[in-house]
């Protein structure tokens, strides 16, 4: 494993090691059932809290761990062996939720809201995306009226990860005028008057909560602004680069259980009399799925790497997610024609991921806007 | 309360076993800790440890006998918890269980610690003997195959219950002692120190290296000696003549009826 790429040390290993072992105890027996059941229970926020991979990442006087980008990425793919994106996305809602709290916000603010998250006796959500535009975050409608020492929220949001279970919800509100320049941030408790949510069922992703918010008259206090007034669209931008660092991460791992998955079916299924492995389409589709994988993997680390080195390559993050979120439609796609009949009933990993890697190209950003981006970045 | 305790790095034992020149070849192994050993680890940590709280009743010091340089499964039983490790400096492969048993008895010693806990055997040959030969060479009462343990702190004494074949026998050892464990031992009751309190929730497995413990690891103290250094001088009494593959098994045979497979087990398989 540490043979593998040059950015891994005995550290990454060990980290995977027990990541790995909680991954096997208290996640793959239940997936299936959480997954049917569209729900995982709320202990497990506390049991990975508990572990420190909630805080990894996050500065330590906030009850986090500080890590590098590798050390995200090994996270990533051993949550990931499981094959279920809905668990990654609920159990690491925070991981979009928090990160503009830690980089914007008064201390007050960060420790009143982190440290409970990072402990999994909270849950935090993100609330960006509206009915009325998920793509133009700029011209978001809801809006955060100061009156007094409150402010008071009207709209909605919705497609929220954790929305219903959310106890801290980091939502962005229209407090000035039209455009960028009038959008901040403010954190809403899950139990604030005038907040009501509604579940969505959705395609895949069925063990993460995802609703719809509604602010009616919903009046926080002030104090719980995230930074400064009309500041918040950079705050939004820059965790988009985190947010899509790791959609990438979770495309290239599911990738890869798709793979696996496939491979070990193709080495014991026979058909006419022969294991499918031993039929050249087969290979060559596996083969075609590695060396995907493979590339866009490499391409993860050299810019996790930049990332390490303190640069955010924009218009390469865009294009990496958008890389990797067709390796993965390919992977998956690949892999439940290899499954055969097994590949479409439930239980097969990848049936599940399947349906879960159209998520992956919208959320965060979907694929064509991501492809505007880097070419505006690139100034094509 | 200084408690050791012992790991052994072992080839995996997932991956299935090469051979080559009459022996094992584990040049190409990937080395993991010793299953036992994480039970015996789990139950020094538990015996230190005031559950939920950060009071240390005992230093748990991690000993293995290992090459310095590859030691992984130290630094994973110092994530985990342990205080401190000691690294004996040798090439275990050509080692014996008398030598490793002499070097871990030189380490107690030199230590002067109260307990020595071990997993009852490594998973790699399943011998069963280090902890009792060290108990021997320590001239120190032994426990081994524990599947609970009580510390009565008071009589500085260790109450061991062991699975044995008609039951379950209760022993009162005196400290200093040698305690090797069995698998019951990691079941969530079965360690008690008296200070942690009952029904704390443990889990019925050793405890995940948390990351911060993986990032406090790096820090602690690693002392690595040599056998020179412990007034011990090692070799193998025990010499292996060779080690072969078992047969590779035959495949099965499908019979159509029960008369057909009583006939099979009576006259091919011999067994009735
Ligand atoms: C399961 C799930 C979970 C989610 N979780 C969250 C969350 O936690 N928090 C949150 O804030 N959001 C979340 N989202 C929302 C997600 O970020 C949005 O769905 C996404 O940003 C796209 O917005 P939209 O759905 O409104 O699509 P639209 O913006 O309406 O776009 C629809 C389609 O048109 C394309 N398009 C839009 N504009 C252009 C253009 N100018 N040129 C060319 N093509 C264009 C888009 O690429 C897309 O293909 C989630 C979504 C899903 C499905």
């Amino acid at each position: 494993m540490s043979a593998r790429a040059p950015y891994y040390t005995e550290d990454h290993d060990r980290l995977r090691e027990t990541v790995r072992r909680f991954v096997q105890r208290e996640i793959a027996p239940n997936i299936d059932a959480w997954d049917e059941a569209g729900a995982f229970p709320r202990e497990l926020y506390a049991k990975a809290g508990e572990l420190g991979v909630l805080g990894l990442g996050f500065p330590e006087p906030l009850g986090g761990l500080p890590c590098d980008p590798f050390h995200r990425i090994v996270v990533t793919e051993e949550l990931a062996r499981v094959g279920s994106g809905g668990l990654v996305a609920g159990l690491m809602s925070h991981g979009i939720a928090l990160p503009p709290i830690v980089a914007l916000g008064d201390e007050a603010l960060q420790h009143k809201v982190v440290p409970r998250v990072l402990r999994g006796e909270a849950v935090a959500a993100l609330a960006i995306s509206e009915p009325d535009g998920g793509s133009d975050v700029a011209n978001l409608r809801t809006t955060a009226t100061r009156d007094g020492d409150d402010y008071v929220l009207r709209g909605s949001k919705t497609f929220i990860t954790s929305g219903m279970r959310a106890d801290f919800i980091t939502v962005a509100v229209r407090t000035g005028g039209p455009g960028m320049a009038g959008i901040s941030l403010i954190v809403v408790e899950g139990d604030r008057p005038g907040l009501t949510r509604t579940p969505l069922s959705k395609m895949g992703w069925w063990c993460s909560d995802t609703a719809t918010l509604y602010f009616d008259e919903c009046r926080v206090p002030a104090a719980n602004l995230v930074g400064k007034e009309n500041q918040g669209f950079l705050g939004i931008m820059q965790n988009f680069n985190g947010e899509r660092l790791a959609i990438a991460s979770m495309a290239i791992a599911f990738s890869q259980t798709c793979l696996d998955e496939a491979l070990a079916w193709a080495r014991d299924r026979q058909t006419f009399g022969k294991p499918l492995i031993s039929r050249q389409v087969i290979r060559h589709k596996l083969v075609d799925m590695a060396q995907r994988i493979e590339c866009t993997r490499a391409w993860l680390e050299q810019l996790a790497w930049r990332v390490q080195q303190g640069q955010w390559p924009i218009a390469d993050v865009c294009m990496l997610k958008n890389a990797a979120t067709q390796c993965l439609e390919y992977c998956a796609k690949e892999a439940v024609q290899i499954l055969g009949g097994a590949g479409y009933i439930r239980g097969a990993k990848s049936e599940r991921i399947y349906r879960e890697t159209k998520v992956l190209s919208i959320g965060g950003g979907a694929e064509e806007i991501m492809k505007e981006l880097a070419a505006k970045q690139l100034g094509y | 309360m200084k408690i050791l305790v012992t790991v052994k790095r072992i080839p995996d034992p997932v991956e299935p076993p090469k051979f080559a020149g009459g022996q094992i070849d584990t040049s190409s192994a990937k080395w993991v800790q010793n299953e036992f050993d994480e039970y015996a680890i789990e139950t020094a940590l538990r015996l230190a440890e005031v559950g939920g709280g950060t009071e240390r009743l005992a230093e748990v010091v991690v000993v293995s006998v290992c090459p310095a340089t590859k030691r992984e499964h130290v630094t994973n039983f110092l994530a985990m918890g342990a205080n401190r490790a000691i690294v004996v400096d040798a090439d275990d492969t050509q080692l014996d269980a008398q030598s490793v048993a002499q070097l871990i008895a030189a380490v107690f010693r030199k230590e002067g610690a109260d307990l020595l806990v071990s997993g009852k055997l490594s998973q790699d040959n399943e011998s069963n003997e280090v902890s009792q030969r060290v108990a021997g060479l320590l001239d120190l009462p032994q426990a081994t195959f524990a599947a609970s343990v009580v510390w009565d702190r008071s009589a500085n004494a260790l109450q061991v219950a062991r699975e044995v074949e008609d039951g379950v026998e209760t022993k009162r050892v005196p400290l200093p002692a040698v305690l090797s464990v069995d698998l019951r031992i990691v079941l969530p009751t079965s360690v008690k120190n008296g200070a942690t309190p009952e029904g704390h929730p443990y889990p019925d497995k050793p405890r995940l290296a948390s990351l911060r413990g993986i990032t406090m690891a790096k820090t602690k103290k690693v002392d690595v000696l040599k056998p020179a250094d412990l007034g011990v001088s090692v070799g193998a009494k025990v010499v292996s003549r060779g080690v072969v593959a078992p047969p590779k098994r035959q495949a099965g045979k499908i019979v159509a009826s029960v008369e057909e497979l009583v006939e099979k087990l009576a006259t091919e398989a011999k067994v009735l």
